[in-house]
């Protein structure tokens, strides 16, 4: 290998910088879901913005450091993240409140690509806490609206106490430029929408098929049948892009901990064209 | 009839349907509009007829001790029924207007003579249901599977 080929570590990239949680919202009853805002400590100069779909590495001093994509960003270079407790650490910063701060490093990762659906309809497939590294897409596609066709916002949840960014979604649905389509696994008495996974809104169309970018997010299992749908809709592989998530460690392609055959999640991810995840969706266990 | 065919001819339902099948298909259909609230099937009874929902929701119940329970709802483009199809004939849940709703409804006991009568059609049209039944089977096993309870992208670890 020539020398000028070896591989180094960017410039800090392992170390985190100090940011301060300024709010913390709670979105799911069973509070095991939050959203942190977070601002830099005085000093700290941030590097560019998140792109949509790329993460930041939070660390919570003494407990771990854990990928967490980026939900929002708010006018005043805010980051928005938001955690769903499922882990040790995750579970950990679940009892952190405002002003508490905490390691960033980042951003990381390939962003969604929007610009290629300038032009196109275009449409978002949200699962669960999936819909989190979607909102900065429909927010970037709300400010930018006329550049785009059909915006078709499917999203679903487990019940209706699940579903995350209600206010959002209301707002969304008060709109007459989005189609927002939602439903839940299992409704409760008092639940008036949609009933059933989240690809039966996929079949329902409204899209055009041969000019659309659909972009999708949640559990692998979900976007593999998403995918299926919106080719079943007649959409191309191609036009198609996943949001993987996998155990990241060093989040600059180093250490091997988030590989998928040849692909580092953190560095060539965590958004995907489908094509290039498909093969990998047929292996067990991957 | 000739209204019909052109709303038959647009639905991806019966898009790769040969030009005769599509007729046959027409001449045991009708528009029928119901309003919410309207119980087009219920668990148990005999039914000989299915129905595409053009505009609207319908929830797919089952009858508890406790009440209905939806596990799964359909609208626009959504083909609802196909106990028709197979003996003995019967639904085997609740299907409820949720929404007003305006449908095609096709008179299913006609169509499955028509199947025995000319194979070609009946192997056509069973294998388009074929399809849809593994569809919703799918579906309704992803249901099951409680993805999200397991995480997802975006949630850290």
């Amino acid at each position: 290998m020539a020398p000028d080929a070896v591989a180094t570590l960017p410039d800090q990239a392992m170390a985190p910088e100090p940011w301060r949680i300024h709010s913390v919202r709670r979105d799911v009853a069973s509070n095991e879901v939050l959203s942190w805002t977070l601002y830099p400590e005085p000093g700290v100069e941030p590097g560019a913005a998140p792109a949509p779909g790329q993460f930041n590495m939070l660390y919570l001093f003494g407990v771990g450091e854990v990928p967490i994509s980026v939900s929002a960003i708010t006018d005043d270079g805010g980051i928005v993240h938001t955690i769903r407790a499922v882990g040790s650490v995750t579970r950990a910063m679940q009892d952190l409140e405002a002003g508490t701060v905490v390691g960033l490093r980042g951003p990381f990762g390939t962003a969604w690509p929007l610009e290629q659906a300038r032009g196109r309809d275009l449409v978002l497939v949200a699962g669960g806490i999936g819909l989190a590294p979607l909102r900065p897409v429909i927010h970037a596609a709300l400010q930018r609206r006329s550049e785009f066709g059909r915006v078709v916002v499917c999203y679903g949840a487990r019940s209706p106490g699940d579903m995350i960014f209600r206010d959002e979604l209301d707002a969304w649905a008060a709109r007459d430029d989005v189609d927002l389509r939602i439903t839940v696994d299992r409704g409760t008495a008092a639940w008036r929408g949609d009933v059933g996974v989240v690809t039966q809104l996929v079949d329902r169309g409204g899209f055009d098929r041969r000019n659309t970018l659909a972009l999708t997010c949640g559990p692998e299992v979900m976007m593999r049948f998403t995918a299926s749908a919106l080719e079943r809709r007649g959409l191309k592989p191609e036009d198609i892009y996943v949001s993987m998530e996998r155990n990241m460690r060093c989040a600059v392609g180093f250490c091997g901990h988030c590989q998928i055959g040849a692909h580092f999640v953190c560095r060539d991810g965590p958004v995907f064209p489908y094509p290039v995840m498909e093969p990998a969706f047929r292996v067990r266990e991957l | 009839m000739n209204e019909l065919l052109a709303i038959i001819e647009k639905e991806p339902f019966f898009e790769d349907m040969a030009p005769e099948h599509r007729r046959l298909l027409a001449a045991c259909a009708a528009k029928c509009s119901y309003t919410a609230g309207t119980r087009l099937m219920s668990d148990h009874e005999p039914t000989e007829t299915f129905w595409l929902i053009r505009e609207g929701q319908v929830a797919l119940e089952s009858p508890l001790r406790e009440g209905s329970v939806a596990f799964q709802t359909l609208g626009t483009g959504d083909i609802l029924g196909w106990s028709w199809l197979l003996p003995p004939y019967r639904a085997s849940y609740d299907a409820r207007a949720v929404t007003d709703i305006h449908t095609l409804r096709f008179d299913a006991g006609v169509l499955r003579e028509r199947m025995e009568a000319d194979p070609a059609f009946g192997y056509v049209l069973m294998k388009h249901f074929a399809a849809l039944i593994v569809q919703r089977l799918q579906a309704a096993r992803l249901q099951a599977l409680d993805i999200y309870s397991h995480g997802g992208p975006g949630h850290g670890a």
